[in-house]
């Protein structure tokens, strides 16, 4: 006892007081850290996201480019198909089509009855339960058909748009909505969104997936699904007080003009209204009216004005299915995907007002916890893929509504074993993937991303400033991140805090398909691959994976001045050439396309497990 | 004399963007404004290590008249300026650290088991919230011994963070 005992043990808790304060203190250091970093790999996931779509909309503008410059000068050399309207035909002989189908006894899959009933979306469910490689989408379909219950006259749903594409089963997801809308046509609701849309499917793999799985009748089902999509409804109104709309809306949406507008018409975001519609000018030597692509070599020609939607009805709909929501008052041109708009909260009040609506709940946007709520309360982003970008990226969410009561939010995250990996492997894992994807875009500019280096290094030194670095990725890769605080993670910087410029392309290279080929050749035919492909499918009018090298010449020569590239046209026929892709005169342009791919540098894609103690 | 203002208006210049950078991956929806519940990570992110109770200030610092649960950029940019040019809040270095668990390891085993952990991180100093606490034990505590090893633990932390 005494004052000495006392104030020792006064002195100890002092001491473990000031030790907890400090590995507490530095703990959630580092924990700030790690959440800083998995939305850094957000924000790159995202911007590049939205980067691929604008460059999607910019095709449309290639596209109506070509169709006036390209059919013009080679109406002789392609064979145009002729192909009469949608008909009545065109649907009897579908309808024989199916019938025509055979389908094997070996086949032991789901057989539905017609007409469906509610044992036929059990089936389905039960088999695609089976199927060994479900991952993604389809898991959290399930999770909420599981949490929530199955639709039905008591339980009915609204599914907001983007069923397909990205993850590898948008069929499977598609057949359960479809056939649970067939048996319950007044409770299930599907809203049409910007990846319903056949173009949007030949970037993000729908396109892919469904010829892949089908082999005989790939083809016929995409024309099909051509069709349903520019049936799905634009929009829901629930209850006379939620409009449901899968983007957003800009301060002109008129709901009576949509809810009237023949939506069929309708096909796809890239291909819009012919110009002349207004005046109904059919001048036929232009060939500008209702000339259209499909994805299934159909160039329809028809000089009816009637076939189209107007300038302003079209521009109606892809403000719904593009836009997204922000905190400035206002209106603005959607930049970073290139279509819709940026609508502020003043945009909102003055429309919901206008329609004596209370809410709007949208999508279209990637949310960390699934669900966003902005503008005071009278906007709602619902996100139901969960690890939409990569393991650990995001919650999913659904939203309940009661009449009566405030929506309900539901979140969860579906995920393999790994789930229950600690925070910091899983942003590992975020990160790594986020990274990854960067770096194949700086690969992809690499001519012109040194020679914006150079430009700045006026002392040869091989070096720039953080600062100066980051201006150039900035400005030539169009993409709004956070340089500085990622500038550690893509190039070396040296003591001086000076950055090491050509170590950018240190991790990765592109595969040259053969030694001769040019280096800047190389890295443009990566850089457009995506656009090619579907360039490539566009004008292959029979779908078979072939187009001539006449065609290929054309096509890339009017691709190459629309798209400012230059590059000589006679190295792109030797590349061709010597590829020996020729077969026949013509070129595979899958096996082309795939000889253009990168390759991470081996040490980056076995990174050493670190061991981990819990 | 005129040099070294020079130099200082460049640093101010690149601490600028910096924080910028930083202020903008959590401003969602674009409009010079972050929820007052991201000060603490962005502020961390930037290399610095308020206690929860300096943070409290600092909010104070940027937070409007009437708090209303958004930090604008205009009032947080000066204040995280000069935190960076006076070096405020420095990180933990690793002995420290290393010295602290040893305090608390009283028995010098080299571990704290994880009731003991649990003990002092919720109880002690600026306590941890339950899914801190959690999210502390599931990455440090061995699930064979159910304690931590610190030294280990600190390493790998150390590693991860570089």
């Amino acid at each position: 006892m005494g004052c000495s005992s006392s104030s020792t043990k006064t002195r100890r808790s002092e001491t473990s007081l000031r030790a907890a304060l400090i590995i507490q203190n530095w703990y959630r250091g580092y924990k700030a850290r790690l959440k800083a970093r998995q939305h850094y790999a957000l924000t790159i996931f995202q911007s590049i996201e939205y980067a691929d779509e604008q460059g999607q909309m910019q095709l449309s503008t290639f596209f109506s480019f070509m169709l006036e410059n390209y059919t013009h000068i080679h109406k002789e050399e392609l064979e145009l198909r002729n192909q009469s309207l949608e008909s009545e035909q065109d649907l009897r002989d579908r309808w024989d089509y199916v019938d025509s189908i055979d389908v094997p006894d070996s086949y032991n899959g789901p057989r539905l009855q017609f007409p469906l009933t509610c044992t036929d979306i059990d089936l389905l469910l039960e088999a695609f339960k089976e199927q060994q490689d479900l991952h993604g989408k389809l898991d959290d379909l399930f999770l909420i058909f599981y949490k929530n219950g199955l639709p039905s006259e008591r339980n009915p749903y609204v599914f907001n748009g983007d069923f397909v594409d990205r993850g590898k089963n948008s069929i499977e997801i598609l057949m359960i909505l479809c056939v649970s809308f067939l048996v319950y046509p007044n409770d299930l609701h599907l809203n049409r969104g910007n990846h319903e849309d056949f173009m949007m499917n030949l970037r993000y793999g729908f396109t892919k997936e469904i010829l892949c799985k089908y082999k005989l009748h790939g083809k016929r089902i995409l024309q099909i699904l051509e069709e349903l999509y520019a049936w799905l409804p634009i929009g829901t109104v629930v209850d006379n007080e939620i409009l449901v709309i899968h983007g957003g809306i800009s301060e002109t949406t008129d709901l009576n003009l949509l809810h009237r507008v023949e939506r069929n018409k309708m096909k796809s975001v890239l291909i819009p209204p012919a110009e002349t519609n207004r005046d109904h000018d059919t001048d036929s030597k232009h060939n500008k009216v209702g000339v259209t692509f499909n994805a299934h070599g159909r160039i329809k020609t028809n000089g009816s004005p009637t076939e189209h939607l107007t300038k302003h009805e079209w521009e109606q709909i892809i403000d719904i299915l593009w836009s997204d929501p922000r905190g400035k008052n206002g209106c603005f041109p959607n930049t970073c995907r290139g279509g819709g708009c940026y609508f502020g909260p003043d945009v909102t009040s003055k429309i919901l007002n206008k329609y004596q609506l209370k809410m709007l709940i949208r999508s279209h946007e990637c949310k960390p916890e699934g669900y966003e709520i902005c503008h005071d309360g009278k906007v709602v982003t619902i996100f139901s893929a969960s690890n939409y970008y990569e393991e650990g990226s995001n919650r999913g969410a659904y939203i309940k509504l009661c009449s009566g009561t405030t929506p309900r939010f539901f979140q969860y995250q579906v995920t393999k074993a790994t789930c229950f990996q600690p925070l910091r492997q899983r942003v590992d894992t975020m990160e790594n993937s986020a990274i990854k994807i960067l770096r194949e875009r700086v690969i992809s500019r690499k001519s012109d991303l040194t020679r914006a280096f150079q430009l700045q290094d006026h002392r040869k030194s091989g070096k720039l400033s953080v600062s100066q670095w980051a201006f150039c990725m900035e400005n030539i890769l169009g993409l709004n991140l956070p340089w500085r605080s990622l500038s550690s993670n893509l190039v070396n910087i040296d003591q001086n805090g000076n950055v090491e410029y050509m170590s950018s392309f240190q991790n990765i290279r592109i595969e040259k398909p053969v030694q001769e080929a040019h280096s800047t050749l190389v890295e443009t035919l990566y850089r457009y691959r995506s656009d090619l492909e579907i360039i490539f499918n566009a004008i292959d009018t029979d779908h078979s994976g072939l187009i001539s090298m006449e065609e290929f010449r054309a096509m890339w020569k009017l691709f190459s001045s629309h798209y400012n590239v230059l590059i000589d046209d006679s190295q792109v026929n030797k590349l061709a050439n010597i590829m020996d892709l020729n077969k026949d005169g013509s070129i595979d342009f899958n096996e082309f396309l795939k000889a253009f791919y990168v390759v991470h540098r081996y040490e980056d894609l076995m990174k050493p497990d670190v061991t981990n103690l819990g | 004399m005129a040099d070294e203002k020079d130099r200082e208006e460049i640093i101010v210049a690149e601490f600028h963007k910096k924080i910028k950078e930083a202020f903008e991956v959590f401003d969602h929806e674009s409009n010079n404004t972050v929820d007052v519940r991201e000060i603490g990570t962005i502020i961390r992110s930037l290399g610095c290590c308020p206690t929860e109770g300096e943070l409290h200030d600092l909010i104070a610092e940027v937070e409007e008249e009437e708090p209303t649960g958004y930090i604008r950029f205009e009032k947080f940019l000066p204040v995280m300026t000069e935190i960076l040019l006076e070096r405020k809040y420095r990180p933990i270095p690793e002995d420290v650290l290393l010295r602290a668990f040893e305090v608390l390891d009283s028995a010098k085993r080299g571990f704290l088991t994880k009731e003991e952990l649990i003990k002092y991180m919720t109880e002690e100093g600026e306590p941890f919230s339950q899914e801190e606490m959690e999210e502390m034990l599931s990455a440090a505590i061995d699930p064979e011994s159910n304690s931590i090893n610190y030294k280990d633990y600190i390493t790998m932390m150390v590693i991860d963070e570089n």
